[in-house]
């Protein structure tokens, strides 16, 4: 397989290790892979020193993953056609850099912003006005039909988006999500050359606030094969622990939502209080309830001793039952169960085709997970998780995440059992490799978080690409909504609960 | 329902007495910093220069609260020689520039406008506008619902409507994208109508200043009462800020 580079999670290589091939031999080889077993963790564009636009793309096949490039000009043969997973990744690249791929069968914008070599707009936008947005919503005609349309602001406290629905009657045909009003530039700024050196940790925890553990990491990790830094392993079961708080914090909430959303109230309250608890377990780490401040490159910025380490273990110990208990009644409440059944399904096999992953990939079946197919920091000491119910709906979905729950309840307490001190590393500036690539992933609490990037020959940042899982997984929510009542929108959302600040970057 | 009974039972009564009685938050939350004027100034300088939000005014020996993460990184650098946080999480101001400081902040309740007590003292209803930010400002905005804030008692609320509101509570540095939904939402509030800036994002960009695709200071959009500082502000800090300036 000379047209793919076999690579690892986390470890940098030269840039000119990368093969470089023809565009029908990229083609071939990434459809190939893709069509088969494998799927696309990175597809994206850059720039080169000589302002040449490359491709570049990092396939994941069983447990091992590849990379490989391409020149493509300024306009290509979609990948699209041949296989649906690259649909998004396609459209980010002509709303990045103005290439299209022709014959693309929904080529419209992604985040609403013009790109980067003042070519002309793709979609042909102009972005100096208010709503740039040039483009006819997908209609079902009939006499029929009727259109609701929602947002970008939301009846309640959540990132805006835009939720185009065609119904007849109660049924939804089709849904449309149009995202991008939470673009604010993090790649670009990401990859500024005079950016100060201390800013990027920060910026890295704010691309989704609620994966500020998971996002982070990626950064760090990126930064650290870069700049050859070794993590101290007390660090590292840290850094693990932190991204499973995260974890059991965010599904506990969901748990809540989902309750919320079928008036079963007593349970959303409960969870809700929970999920602070657990957030305050991040504070106790970071001093911060998002764990923003934690993670930084070689480490973590602060000391965690028997002290944090205890009162971490002792809550666990004592919201332990109750987290059951209060799983037991929402799992068993006839009320619940008849509305998270069958509702909102995506079967197994439009899950692979559209290429979800992490918490709605493994509700339909698809049986992948970072932490036992790329494993970093401490994953070796976690233990399989494994889900029961994997037919795809709300149901799944929120079964799923009361698996991950006391799977990562149960991992904490033994990564905190330990009675090592894990000792903080001073913030500096790390020179990077010049001409280099690396590729980290990690197993966020919504799947797949990855960050890709690339060094010039000065070891400046070239092109910094980061991807969040919501990335993936927004296609699934629209056609989870395919004939299901509209009524039922709120709760397949909560069961899916994407992140629009992680897509919109 | 014998097991809600049973699990009701188990999760006890957990509303917190706030602001009757104080709250304990653990030790290391990082709330109002003081900068000390003491300070060798040479190592003010450094730690001044290694602050990624340029929040430390070394020369003035200032912090400016609008900026900060509160990531803890001078505290951090310096040893606490420079900055310490305290645990106090009653952050919160009226005017933008009370929020650079060495350590102080005017009483908040003192200096709201008297009109906005008498308007909206026994009763707020607020609309939150998400524009741009991390989502950890609103997913800490919305806790407030549950039950050991319990935001309602104090009859404040967050609805649906701009119709049905007094105010906005904006998040995010009001992206490009958003502008127009942000100006859109307040204009559809009746007036006299209340602007609330949360987190160091809508106060000042936070980690994203200085990129091109966002305003970066809701205050140049439409004017602030309100500013509460935080990446995010911690629930009790919105909390004390809404209590002391509507109560």
């Amino acid at each position: 397989m000379d047209n793919l580079l076999a690579i690892d999670n986390g470890k940098a290589i030269p840039r000119s290790d990368i093969p470089e091939l023809d565009f029908s031999v990229f083609r071939e080889t990434v459809v190939q892979i893709v069509k088969g077993a494998g799927s696309p963790v990175q597809f994206f564009a850059y720039e080169d020193e000589q302002k040449k636009l490359r491709l570049l793309t990092v396939l994941r096949e069983d447990r091992q993953l590849y990379v490989t490039g391409c020149l493509p000009g300024d306009e290509y043969p979609a990948l699209t056609r041949e296989c649906e997973k690259f649909h998004l990744f396609e459209r980010e690249i002509a709303e990045q850099f103005g290439v299209r791929p022709t014959g693309h069968p929904w080529l419209k914008m992604v985040r609403y912003h013009a790109n980067q070599r003042q070519k002309q707009d793709i979609f042909g936008n102009d972005y100096r006005q208010p709503i740039p947005g040039n483009y006819p919503y997908f209609k079902v005609e009939g006499d029929a039909v009727h259109e609701v349309a929602v947002g970008p602001v939301h009846a309640g406290i959540i990132e805006p988006g835009h939720f185009r629905f065609q119904c007849v009657g109660e049924k939804v045909l089709h849904l449309e999500i149009q995202l991008g009003y939470q673009h604010r530039g993090v790649e670009t700024l990401l990859e500024q050359k005079k950016l100060h050196p201390g800013r990027r940790p920060l910026i890295a925890e704010s691309i989704a606030g609620d994966t500020a553990i998971g996002h982070s990491l990626c950064h760090a990790q990126a930064i650290e094969a870069l700049a050859g830094l070794e993590v101290e392993e007390s660090s590292q079961r840290i850094r693990s622990a932190a991204l499973e708080i995260e974890r059991i914090a965010n599904h506990i909430g969901d748990l809540g939502a989902l309750c919320g959303d079928v008036a079963f109230t007593p349970p959303l309250n409960w969870l809700g209080r929970i999920r602070g608890e657990f957030l305050n377990l991040l504070l106790t780490l970071a001093g911060n309830r998002f764990g923003k401040g934690l993670i930084r490159p070689g480490g973590i910025a602060l000391p965690v001793t028997t002290e944090q380490r205890t009162l971490i273990r002792e809550k666990i110990s004592a919201e332990r039952a109750g987290i059951t208990h209060v799983c037991d009644l929402l799992f068993s409440a006839h009320t619940v169960l008849a509305r998270f059944e069958h509702t909102g399904t995506v079967s197994c096999g439009d899950a692979d085709r559209l290429g979800l992953v992490g918490v709605a990939g493994r509700a339909s079946g698809l049986d992948y997970d970072v932490r036992t197919s790329f494993p970093s920091e401490a994953c070796h000491l976690l233990g399989p998780c494994s889900n029961q119910r994997t037919a795809g709906d709300v149901y799944s979905r929120a079964s799923v995440r009361r698996e991950e729950i006391s799977h990562s309840l149960a991992a904490v307490y033994r990564l905190l059992a330990e009675e090592r001190d894990a000792v903080p590393v001073a913030a500096q500036t790390h020179p990077l490799a010049a001409e280099s690539f690396v590729v980290t992933l990690n197993e966020a609490w919504r799947g797949e978080v990855s960050h890709c990037l690339l060094t010039d020959d000065t070891g400046a940042i070239l092109r910094y690409k980061v991807k969040d899982p919501s990335f993936h997984n927004w296609s699934g929510l629209a056609l989870a909504l395919r004939n299901q009542g509209i009524s039922d929108f709120p709760l397949c959302n909560k069961s899916f609960n994407l992140s629009y600040c992680g897509f919109d970057l | 329902m014998l097991k809600v009974i049973r699990n009701r039972r188990e999760q006890g009564y957990r509303t917190s007495k706030y602001p009757r009685e104080p709250v304990q938050l653990y030790a290391r939350y990082r709330g109002l910093p003081t900068v000390h004027q003491d300070c060798d100034r040479e190592l003010a300088r450094t730690c001044a220069g290694a602050c990624p939000q340029q929040a430390i005014d070394a020369d003035n020996m200032m912090i400016d609260l609008g900026r900060c993460t509160f990531c803890g990184q001078c505290e951090i650098q310096s040893r606490g020689k420079l900055v310490t946080f305290s645990n106090n999480f009653e952050l919160g101001a009226c005017n933008r520039d009370e929020l650079v400081t060495s350590g102080s902040l005017p009483a908040l309740a003192d200096h709201s406008k008297k009109h906005f007590k008498s308007l909206f003292g026994r009763s707020l209803q607020l609309r939150q506008i998400s524009a741009g930010g991390c989502n950890a400002c609103e997913a800490d905005t919305n806790v407030l619902g549950t039950p050991f804030f319990d935001l309602q008692r104090f009859g404040i609320d967050f609805v649906a409507s701009p119709r049905h509101a007094d105010g906005i509570l904006v998040t995010g540095p009001v992206s490009h994208n958003m502008q127009q939904a942000v100006l859109a939402t307040w204009e559809a509030i009746p007036s006299p109508r209340v602007v609330i800036a949360s987190g160091c994002c809508a106060i000042s960009g936070g980690p994203f200043y200085g990129s091109s695709d966002i305003i970066g200071d809701l205050n140049s959009l439409i004017p602030v009462d309100l500013y509460i500082p935080g990446c995010p502000p911690h629930p009790m800090t919105t909390l004390h800020a809404l209590l002391s300036f509507f109560k």
